[in-house]
């Protein structure tokens, strides 16, 4: 551990620590723009400069290892005079345009130039003007602002995988380019604009839109994907007008996948914003009153076993927990969470949590992917297990429909085939994963969702067994789910009660005129032919599928909107919070269920948020401390069986990374994307066959 | 004695006269009232009157959507909402003031980086509701183009002070 001298302060840090970061560890600033702690060390913006005694010239204290007896200075007048010129070369092409940029109250270029910088520029002839480049729908470029700091080409290149950004020329005539006009396909690209330190890359859907002095920031959760991404909400009156990552770093670090952070404009279209009831087959405008009236009268006379609820993916931990407590009052026992089917054991926690946990995957040694596509299922996720493969000693292999997941993959086949052979030993993977310190399996919805799901299952667990995934200290068996609500329901017990029909049996139920009404709650991945003859009652805050066949349509509220809690694939409670209100008659969605309870003279025992809470972590203990993962309990599930090869390659539960949900379907931003990176990549050149 | 004094100048009347006199001087000097609103006082080229919107000789609209003059704005009276145009170039779709609220302190004209909102010359915008002292957009552009030669001039007139 070298000791040095910054500024007259002693530190000790380990060997390999850069200047800076010492500098950092006490907490002397110094300035940077290519720096950044996650991204490998560029040294070419030179704003780091300091004095080190005993050498010439400044050095770059970003890329300069600490050494025994350094001593520092970082505010002496040679370095604060090299930072002045460092930051007048940058000044010279940068144009002064900050107010239309709109980086601008938010930008590193313009606080360090107002804090180490000259107070008057020298240069006076022409500056350069550079082209702007087209990287998809979701960035604007104005390649004039760029300093040239590489954090987004280093970004794309080494925490994204996908090298698509680059640097080309030198000097006057460098630029960053994607060398062939194409969008960027990176799930990960919204980053670069975050990292952009100045304004050449900003966000195109948020364009001149607002300022960020405007701005209400909210700190909230996000619910698109499962990882369960900390985010802040930027929001403007009632408008959400973007969403930004947040810090954690065993969810997401600091990084955020496009979709969780362009889809937002959805949150605007197609809103369900008063309450509707059929009436002689179509859905009109009603008031609260007359929808409540119509379910009383839809659900008088039913007993109990012809009722059915259904939780979609969006769903916050307390409404469903309301809806459980009032379709037990009900007498109901058909209830599920896994509108997609999933196979996973209600009995036994492990079964489906990500038990390895996000932050976890670092310390594993083996992978094994079945039917998922962590990429477009999880970005976040994808990224750190891109991380894992950085660090050597990682072997990683596929069983599923071959993709490219950024990361070099062995792929072992596209069938369950494929899967039987490693659970049988017969594949050399299996002692790959048997010789592996901690080996993990990653099993995704699109193996699970399978009518063989419930084998596939048991098979993984016979596999964790014997390869020995799970023993003291690792549970290296994982599920990763690509539904917010599902880990939540699963935790509260949102599964068919003794007797009940899960979703496939309300399904066959409703078709078959033995249900006569269903709840759902936000479910829009049914296929809803069978639902026609039920009584369907439809509470969500989209008028996607679900809305589409309801009789009585309750507008509920988004996650930007209430106040809610989340479940992530790791079994990691977390609140969300509300950003704006929900629009014209829409509600948060407890209140509605307590006041939808009342009509149907079981009331619920909660008035308040809180009192819900309480009562949410009275019966289930994991909600009463948020931010907390731990492994599930092991235990004995899934099905014996042989797997079901006639079923096909096992894919992934996600097709358009893009459109997954009620949200992201009605985003126009996602339907650029849709449109501009996934068709465009699948277009037809002239170099095809 | 001081009470003779007193009661002789009360009874000659002298303040009186003196008051008369001073007024009979005045009646030969020339007059300091205007005959407002036919006769109007000078303004200085700083005057702050009535806010216009200004474009540039092309026609162009000077304003970018900085939302400059919206922060600094301590009476919180100018709304502001943006959006690219069609050419891609940052435009208002929304500028309005509510003059109401409106303190004609400058600081608008202060913060703006491309001389687009200014406060004029013009103090004679009375109206009779109160929703008429809302101005929008069109409302400011239309004073713009109806005072711009004067305040061309007035900015010409304060530039060497800059």
């Amino acid at each position: 551990m070298p000791k040095l001298t910054i500024d007259g302060l002693e530190v000790e840090v380990p060997a390999g620590t850069s200047v800076l970061q010492a500098a950092e560890e006490l907490g002397i600033e110094i300035p940077r723009f290519c720096y950044h702690p996650r991204l490998p060390v560029a040294a070419n913006c030179r704003m780091c400069l300091v004095e080190i005694e005993k050498v010439p010239k400044p050095v770059a204290s970003c890329a300069q290892p600490v050494g025994e007896g350094m001593v520092v200075k970082t505010n002496s007048p040679a370095a604060l005079q090299a930072r002045k010129n460092v930051m007048e070369l940058l000044l010279i092409n940068h144009p002064l345009d900050c107010p239309i940029c709109d980086q601008g109250g938010e930008c590193d270029l313009q606080d360090q130039a107002v804090a180490y910088g000259k107070d008057k520029g020298r240069y006076i002839e022409e500056k350069r003007a550079v082209t702007e480049k087209y990287l998809g729908p979701l960035i604007k470029t104005a390649m004039t602002r760029c300093i040239h700091c590489t954090r987004c080409v280093r970004f794309l290149t080494e925490i994204a995988g996908v090298p698509e950004l680059g640097m080309v020329n030198r000097g006057e005539h460098a630029e960053i380019t994607t060398y062939v006009e194409r969008a960027l396909t990176s799930e990960l690209s919204g980053n670069i604009v975050d990292l952009c330190p100045v304004g050449a890359l900003t966000s195109k859907p948020y364009a001149f839109t607002a300022r960020p002095w405007e701005l209400k920031k909210t700190e909230s959760i996000d619910v698109l994907d499962a990882v369960g991404s900390n985010i802040r909400i930027d929001t403007r009156g009632n408008q959400v007008m973007r969403v930004l990552p947040r810090l954690h770093e065993d969810v997401n670090e600091e990084w955020l996948g496009d979709k969780s952070r362009a889809a937002i404009d959805g949150l605007a279209k197609r809103r369900l914003d008063t309450p509707y009831v059929r009436r002689d087959g179509q859905l009109r405008p009603a008031t609260w009153a007359e929808a409540f009236a119509a379910i009383e009268a839809g659900l008088s006379g039913l007993k109990g076993a012809e009722i059915a609820a259904i939780a979609g993916d969006l769903a916050d931990a307390e409404s469903m927990f309301a809806l459980k407590l009032l379709m037990q009052a009900l007498g109901s026992p058909n209830l599920d969470c896994r509108q997609d089917g999933a196979a996973l054991d209600p009995k036994v926690s492990a079964s489906w949590r990500f038990n390895t946990g996000i932050a976890g995957i670092e310390q594993a040694d083996a992978l094994l992917i079945v039917g998922s596509n962590p990429r477009i299922e999880a970005p976040v996720l994808n990224a750190r297990i891109r991380k894992r493969v950085l660090k050597g000693g990682f072997k990683v292999a596929t069983v599923g429909v071959k993709t490219d997941l950024t990361y070099a993959a062995q792929h072992l086949g596209d069938g369950v085939e494929a899967f039987q052979a490693v659970v049988d030993g017969e594949n050399p993977f299996f002692d790959v994963l048997k010789t592996a310190e901690r080996p993990m399996i990653v099993l995704g919805m699109g193996a699970l969702a399978r009518a063989d799901g419930a084998r596939i299952l048991g098979a993984a667990r016979h596999l964790a067994e014997k390869a020995g995934l799970v023993k003291d200290g690792w549970n290296g068996f994982n599920v990763l789910h690509t539904a917010a609500a599902r880990v939540g329901g699963l935790e509260i017990g949102f599964v068919p009660g003794k007797g009940g029909l899960d979703t496939r049996g309300i399904l066959k139920a409703a078709a078959a005129g033995k249900v006569k009404a269903v709840w759902l709650l936000g479910a829009d991945q049914l296929p809803t032919n069978p639902l026609d003859s039920a009584f369907v009652i439809y509470q969500g805050h989209h008028g996607d599928v679900g809305a589409q066949v309801a009789d009585v349509i309750l507008p509920g509220a988004a996650y930007t909107e209430k106040d809610g809690t989340y479940v992530n694939t790791e079994g990691r409670v977390q609140r969300a919070q509300r950003a704006v209100f929900p629009p014209g008659e829409a509600r948060e969605d407890w209140k509605i269920l307590r006041a939808a309870s009342e009509v149907l003279g079981h009331v619920l025992p909660f008035d308040s948020l809180d009192a819900l809470r309480d009562a949410l972590a009275a019966a289930v203990p994991a909600f009463a401390t948020p931010d907390a993962a731990a492994p599930g309990a092991w235990g004995d599930f899934g099905e014996a069986g042989a797997l079901d090869a006639a079923l096909g390659p096992l894919g992934s539960a996600v097709s358009n990374y893009y459109m997954t949900d009620p949200i992201s379907r009605a985003s126009p931003t996602m339907a650029a994307c849709t449109l501009e990176i996934i068709e465009a990549g699948n277009a037809r050149t002239g170099t095809h066959g | 004695m001081t009470t003779l004094d007193r009661t002789l100048r009360s009874f000659l009347l002298t303040e009186l006269v003196s008051g008369f006199a001073l007024t009979l001087k005045y009646m030969f000097k020339p007059k300091v009232t205007l005959n407002y609103p036919y006769e109007k006082g000078p303004l200085s080229p700083r005057f702050r009157g009535e806010h216009a919107l200004r474009r540039y000789p092309s026609g162009e609209e000077r304003c970018i959507a900085c939302k400059l003059c919206e922060a600094i704005c301590p009476a919180q009276a100018i709304t502001i909402e943006a959006e690219p145009r069609a050419d891609g170039s940052r435009r208002t779709t929304r500028y309005d003031i509510d003059m109401t609220k409106c303190i004609y302190c400058g600081l608008c004209q202060e913060a703006c980086p491309v001389d687009a909102i200014v406060e004029g010359p013009n103090f004679e915008f009375a109206t009779e509701r109160r929703a008429e002292m809302i101005y929008s957009k069109q409302k400011l552009l239309d004073n713009g183009d109806r005072w711009e030669a004067e305040l061309a001039m007035r900015q010409e007139a304060d530039a060497p002070y800059r």
